[in-house]
């Protein structure tokens, strides 16, 4: 495991999270009764604290060395609350599907803290650790390759049973994939069938299918539409709606479609390089941005509006994003900023209501680790 | 005109049959203008553009029918040395994926001066300056000094625009760019669409613009053909498209996708499945999945009928979808 280098990083000062209630508990048996018990609503489900994950760069073949360490990950904090969707948005290698992999549990955190109803799951192990997993499911990316062309339809979805038997004894097991597949609009007939008998959007139907199927409170959706074309996009987006509603769930939903992730989340994070740039409300975000980054990827995006053509204004900014490996010193944004000045080089912006809004009832009041946080309207929402 | 494609048929036979993949497309571009051709996967908006370029795998594919008039020539009478030369010099092609596109083993440099060491004759030393000379016009910074880097050593943006470079290499009149962003990020693509765009007004070319994604289209588009099932369901204007389509698969395109500048309800979602191009649905490809379908749609395969000038739909009910 990489140490940390703890020199010349400072940590966000996390205002825009509530206090963690840590739940103490010494036997298995009581965490895993803390981990049982249901969340109210808008209550804090899952509280992220400075999460980490650094990858060792090595080099030398007979004595291993290790020579610095890409830094998916750098400090990243939030809450995510009960029956809400929080869209996590970001280019590629912004550290989105780490911090994915980290909330599962299929990574083990650098540093820093994952809360799940108090407990901090990056401590857990043996069969509390089996318990959260339980409760945090995934749906993956690409429904070709997330789903074993060697396995029925049936044998998919059921698997997580068998490691989970609890859920569903095994003469009900046949009868609950069913009621699964109704439940995502599949034929419960289709049991027998294999995954290159259906279509993309079916195969993502099987894939959300498998993440419900141990009733989980909490599922990150890594990229689940992005593989799909746009008619049968909606069809699932409406669907994943559908399965929230019913099933009280709450979602993480990563992708970088930031028209898609608008439609379907309350509050969004926009992540650059390891590191959260600006979180809120959808409405702060994408009517509000006052992080330079949030307003240059909200103002590239193409909108389905030949008219906007003329009157849009476009900030395209220069150059490709810096190597996680080496980060540029003080905002990681600064290389391609075009507000940055000799301040952004040396201190390292917090993530935090900036100054200036403090106090302020608008929804312009949200955080941005900036310096020099302006509010600008690029969506051209009106 | 400078590109027109008339009648346009490709089939691919397979193991369980032929498959329909073009049934008579038509489409034109003119110098400077930009036709993006929308689609799904499997509509055949890609097979076109392979045809018009004349990369199609053949076999399996097979041209069954149709012309492709370019500069006024057919080129699908054309032998295959003289379609070579047209290849490269006159139409270049920029596809989706750069890194599986360029070749991993060969450095940028020599993959853009085999453009005119090949086509235009050129020494190695004189065709290694040219590469510098395009790097440059495509904005690689230090392009001296990359050029002897390999694909693997480039960013996504960076590979894209070696792509970009390679195409235009030999200042054709036609650029087809298939899917040319889709793998890049969000602001990335701007970047590489912004040039695209200026350089296609600097040497007056025209661009098939193959893409699926309708925000790109609004952006820079001159006219919109849209393809459903291997056939040209909607074709027109771009700003007409947008307002008001005159198609029910356009108008449900258009439903479906969540716009960044509103915050919808639930999205409009077509219901079902594109069809398998084995087994077209008899009439209209589309009727299955219309909200709109009457008996006539069952039987029949609606022609293209004139709504405008410039302006085509293949919809029996044209009228009624483009008034509500």
């Amino acid at each position: 495991m990489a140490e940390l280098d703890k020199k010349d990083e400072a940590v966000d000062a996390t205002p825009n999270v509530t206090d963690i209630v840590k739940v103490d508990a010494s036997t298995t048996t009581e965490v895993e009764a803390i981990l049982d018990a249901p969340v109210d609503r808008g209550e804090p489900i899952l509280q992220v604290r400075n999460l980490v994950k650094h990858f060792p760069l090595t080099s030398g073949i007979l004595f291993r060395r290790q020579v610095g360490a890409v830094k998916a990950v750098d400090g990243v904090s939030f809450d995510l609350y009960q029956g809400e969707t929080l869209g996590i948005v970001g280019e590629s290698g912004c550290g989105k599907s780490t911090v994915a992999r980290l909330l599962m549990t299929l990574e083990r955190a650098t540093a820093g803290e994952v809360f799940y109803k108090g407990q901090d799951i990056t401590k857990l192990s043996g069969r509390a650790l089996k318990a959260v997993r339980r409760n945090i499911q995934m749906v993956f990316q690409d429904p070709y390759t997330s789903l074993n062309p060697r396995m029925t339809v049936g044998d998919i979805i059921g698997e997580p049973f068998e490691i989970h038997p609890e859920v569903a004894p095994k003469g009900d097991r046949r009868r609950k994939v069913q009621e699964l597949l109704d439940v995502v609009g599949l034929n419960p007939e289709y049991i027998n069938r294999y995954p290159h008998q259906f279509s993309g959007g079916q195969r993502q139907r099987i894939g959300i299918a498998r993440g419900l199927a141990l009733n989980p409170e909490i599922i990150i959706c890594d990229e689940p539409v992005s593989a799909l074309d746009v008619s049968v996009q909606a069809q699932v987006i409406n669907l994943m709606e559908k399965l929230q509603n019913e099933f009280n769930l709450s979602y993480v939903f990563i992708a970088h479609d930031l028209s898609i992730v608008r439609h379907i989340s309350d509050r969004v994070g926009v992540m650059y390089l390891g590191k959260m740039a600006e979180i809120g409300t959808d409405e702060q975000i994408y009517e509000h941005p006052t992080h330079p980054y949030t307003q240059a990827l909200l103002s590239a995006v193409p909108v389905p509006d030949p008219d906007a053509r003329e009157h849009r204004e476009r900030i395209i900014l220069t150059g490709d994003v810096p190597s996680p490996a080496n980060p540029p010193s003080g905002c990681r944004f600064r290389t391609r900023c075009w507000k940055a000045e000799d301040r952004c080089s040396t201190e390292v912006p917090l993530l935090a209501i900036p100054e200036r809004f403090q106090g302020l009832d608008s929804p312009v009041a949200h955080e941005s680790a900036c310096h020099f946080a302006e509010e600008k309207d690029v969506v051209g929402a009106a | 005109m400078l590109l027109e494609v008339r009648d346009l048929q490709v089939e691919f036979k397979t193991r369980d049959g032929v498959a329909k993949a073009v049934n008579g497309v038509n489409y034109s571009v003119d110098a400077g203008e930009t036709l993006a051709v929308l689609g799904e996967s499997g509509s055949g908006k890609s097979v076109t553009a392979q045809a018009v370029m004349g990369i199609l795998d053949m076999p399996p594919g097979r041209i069954a029918g149709g012309e492709i008039l370019f500069q006024g020539r057919d080129l699908l009478k054309l032998k295959e040395d003289e379609r070579r030369k047209v290849r490269g010099s006159e139409m270049a092609m920029i596809f989706q994926d750069a890194l599986s596109s360029l070749n991993p083993v060969l450095s940028v440099g020599d993959q853009l001066s085999e453009m005119f060491t090949v086509h235009r004759g050129m020494s190695r030393k004189e065709g290694r300056a040219k590469a510098v000379e395009l790097m440059d016009r495509v904005r690689i910074p230090a392009a001296k000094e990359r050029v002897g880097q390999y694909p693997h050593q480039f960013s996504g943006g960076m590979r894209q625009r070696i792509m970009i470079a390679m195409a235009l290499a030999l200042e054709p009149s036609l650029i087809i760019a298939d899917e040319p962003t889709t793998a890049l990020d969000v602001t990335v693509q701007a970047q590489v669409m912004d040039l695209l765009a200026e350089l296609q007004r600097e040497l007056n070319m025209g661009l098939i613009l193959i893409t699926h994604d309708l925000g790109v289209v609004a952006d820079v588009a001159d006219k919109i053909a849209v393809m459903y099932a291997g056939r040209i369901v909607e074709q027109a204007p771009v700003h007409d498209i947008y307002k008001a389509p005159a198609h029910p698969y356009t108008k449900g395109l258009l439903e479906s996708i969540p716009r960044l500048d509103q915050k919808g309800r639930e999205l409009y979602a077509i219901k079902g499945l594109p069809p398998n191009l084995m087994h077209i649905p008899p009439g209209c490809a589309f009727n299955p999945r219309c909200p709109m379908a009457r008996d006539v749609c069952r039987s029949e395969v609606p022609p293209l009928f004139d709504v405008a000038p410039d302006r085509q739909s293949a919809c029996f009910f044209w009228k009624e979808t483009l008034d509500g």
